[in-house]
């Protein structure tokens, strides 16, 4: 158990750390609010509703029932005079570039849809580039989802440690939140690890707990509508581009000499290695590229639908659909849970079936039987 | 647009030929259900990441 906190501190570190944690916030619905100014009449902007529940952003707002307020957090940039940190409520809740904020290390920096750029680089530009990083800093800020993933933290630690405890006494046969998790911690040792890694599954077992226990935690947090849940974290494409290169490097660091001969030297006619050994060296990125964009759409295209589902209320204007929105929400709120345990599930089988993958060895009677039938010829 | 739309129209007859065949297996052999019951949720699952791939550049572009 020391290990899976461990590996889930490490998990979290890397992922704060990832300086575009906020690039997402460039929200996929950034060209289609510009419909609004196309059409004549008011059209209700379901695109850009979605893209609003769905980015990151730098505030907060807590909207429950009794309940309003937006919690401004703080802004952490590495800029060129130093590290600055201040509260994002300088920005008075701007997002298009107007405000300027100069901070203590003599910076002038404006917020253009979520992204801090520098206000001097990005003079009357109307769609500065995200990856140019001569015109921004560094963004380390503590955004809602990097507040998200802690809460995440905080909801593993609890429950874990909760069933860590019910083994304490070994003769008590676990009860509470151990009894639920058991059967889910031995069907990964069992079903997943053992079958896919083989021999030295042991070593994997925290990692592939963690990623699994990390995504279905995420993606359940983000179905409940109500603060402090309601957060889009898988649904993020580089929450999940972070998993997986995570898993990238697990499988590269676990890969042995057999593995690496199999994709330099395929055991096939040589003349086909030339179509086969690209293919085999983009395969080693792709497979966890897959892995990225296959959780990332499917939570994604999820919340859009629910998020969809509720704007029809606003679109018909009418509070009869109410009614129809709130049973369509329900039903698909069945199809979200179970998506949300199946890729969770995917995803830890898949990196787990890459591990066993890159840990084989032993063909040597395939190549052995191959060199015998050469021989005999 | 009209790519999102054609991407789903593959996966839907994607995944409708997988429960088919998975079903008429598990009709055969009554024994395996369980695990032809996964085989068949991986597998929908990663051809619903193929049609979410065309969804996702349809998105971008």
């Amino acid at each position: 158990m020391r290990k899976t906190y461990f590996i889930v501190s490490f998990v979290l570190f890397w992922i704060l750390i990832s300086p575009s944690s906020l690039m997402a916030g460039e929200g996929e619905g950034g060209a289609e609010s510009e419909n609004r100014e196309a059409h004549g009449k008011e059209h209700f902007n379901t695109a850009g509703l979605v893209a609003h529940h769905t980015s990151d952003s730098h505030d907060y707002l807590v909207e429950l029932p009794f309940f309003h307020k937006t919690i401004h957090l703080p802004v952490i940039l590495w800029t060129k005079n130093g590290l600055s940190i201040f509260s994002s409520a300088r920005f008075q809740g701007d997002n298009e570039g107007k405000v300027v904020v100069n901070d203590d290390k003599g910076n002038r920096l404006v917020r253009k849809h979520e992204i801090i750029y520098y206000a001097d680089k990005i003079e009357g530009m109307e769609h500065p580039s995200l990856m140019d990083y001569s015109l921004r800093p560094l963004d380390f800020s503590i955004t809602r989802n990097v507040l998200a993933i802690f809460f995440v933290f905080l909801l593993l630690s609890i429950t874990l440690y909760y069933a860590r405890k019910a083994y304490e006494n070994p003769k008590r046969l676990p009860k509470g939140v151990a009894a639920v998790l058991e059967p889910i911690i031995l069907f990964i040792r069992d079903d997943i690890a053992k079958e896919n890694i083989g021999k030295h599954y042991e070593k994997y077992m925290p990692y592939l707990l963690t990623v699994f226990f990390f995504i279905l935690y995420s993606n359940l947090i983000g179905l409940i509508p109500f603060a402090p849940f309601g957060h889009n974290l898988t649904g993020n494409i580089l929450i999940t581009f972070v998993l997986a290169a995570i898993a990238l490097v697990v499988i590269l660091a676990s890969s042995n000499k057999h593995y690496w001969k199999h994709i330099f030297t395929p055991p096939v006619p040589k003349l086909i290695w030339i179509v086969m050994v690209p293919v085999e060296i983009a395969g080693i990125f792709i497979k966890p590229f897959a892995l990225m964009v296959r959780l990332f759409a499917n939570i994604l295209a999820g919340h859009t639908m629910m998020i969809s589902l509720v704007a029809l209320i606003f679109i018909f204007e009418s509070a009869k659909w109410g009614i129809v929105s709130g049973i369509f929400v329900v039903f698909m709120s069945f199809i979200e849970l179970l998506v949300a345990f199946l890729q969770a599930y995917i995803f830890t089988v898949l990196t787990a079936v890459f591990i066993g993958l890159a840990l084989e060895e032993g063909h040597e009677e395939e190549h052995a039987a191959e060199g015998s039938i050469q021989a005999t010829r | 647009m009209i790519g999102a739309g054609l991407a789903v129209i593959g996966a839907g007859i994607g995944i409708g030929k997988i429960g088919g065949m998975a079903t008429e297996a598990m009709a055969r052999q009554p024994e395996f259900a369980g695990k032809i019951q996964g085989a068949m949720l991986i597998t929908a699952a990663m051809v619903e990441g193929v049609a979410l791939f065309a969804v996702i550049v349809a998105l971008i572009k």
